[in-house]
């Protein structure tokens, strides 16, 4: 298989309409994503950024589809590192679904080629999504989420 | 998703073989994950679906397959809960260790 493709499954005791909150609203973000924060008008064809808590652009983008508080498609570069830039775009869908209490939440993180990107970022997604799930059921983030990565 | 399942989905070798075969190469369909194992086609698709079961696997069809891809995320939650939380601990006993000796030294 040439493509690179992550999965990233996490079940939250919140509802859909919270952890879509927490997903796009820059100030929730700064609390989970190692100090970074979006930066989007959240429609379709707008732009996207995300921005690190020293203002640096990380990775730029655009809003492919959105349907809140189900669905949100992005498209995805890195702006940071020349190499990482040169690989394209990559592909971010989220998925929120109600199972039961729980609120699932899947993040498919997908390159049509093999990429450096996607296994740099699979490193972080699973921190961030901890972070997230115990920062909406306990009102704590995971240590050490809530500041850039040293 | 309970931790208890995924310590028991985690507690079989067969199991983790799997998942170590989906950290190698991530989203294999049931044939190719079976390939150069001593376990049949339905064993395999039994742990599988344990897997699944604790959030470690997720599947999606994709055209006419189904692929497997690891989840990580349960076990970055068992990093923190099960490790993470000592080391913090051995961190702090270290400071408070240096702060008495430090102490003394002032005496």
């Amino acid at each position: 298989m040439s493509e690179s493709k992550f999965v990233y499954v996490t079940y939250i005791r919140t509802s859909a309409e919270k952890l879509w909150h927490a997903l796009t609203d820059t100030e929730f973000n700064r609390k989970y994503w190692f100090g970074c924060h979006q930066e989007s008008k959240w429609k379709q064809g707008a732009e996207w950024k995300l921005t690190g808590s020293d203002g640096r652009l990380y990775d730029s983008g655009e809003v492919l589809e959105i349907d809140p508080p189900r669905r949100l498609v992005l498209k995805w570069r890195n702006d940071w590192l020349p190499e990482l830039k040169d690989e394209g775009w990559s592909r971010c869908v989220f998925e929120i679904e109600t199972d039961g209490e729980m609120t699932k939440l899947s993040v498919t993180h997908t390159t049509e080629r093999p990429s450096i990107f996607i296994e740099k970022v699979s490193n972080g997604w699973p921190k961030i999504l901890s972070s997230l799930k115990s920062l909406l059921e306990t009102g704590q983030p995971l240590p050490r989420t809530d500041q850039p990565k040293s | 998703m309970s931790m208890d399942r995924v310590f028991r989905a985690l507690a079989d070798r067969s199991r983790r073989r799997l998942l170590d075969r989906l950290h190698a190469r991530n989203g294999q369909a049931l044939g190719e994950l079976c390939e150069g194992l001593d376990m049949t086609r339905q064993a395999v698709s039994k742990h599988l679906a344990i897997l699944e079961e604790a959030n470690l696997v997720v599947s999606r069809k994709e055209g006419r397959v189904r692929l497997h891809f690891i989840n990580p995320v349960p076990i970055n939650e068992i990093a923190d809960r099960w490790i993470g939380k000592f080391e913090r601990g051995r961190l702090r006993a270290l400071a408070d260790l240096k702060h008495r000796l430090e102490e003394k030294t002032d005496e």
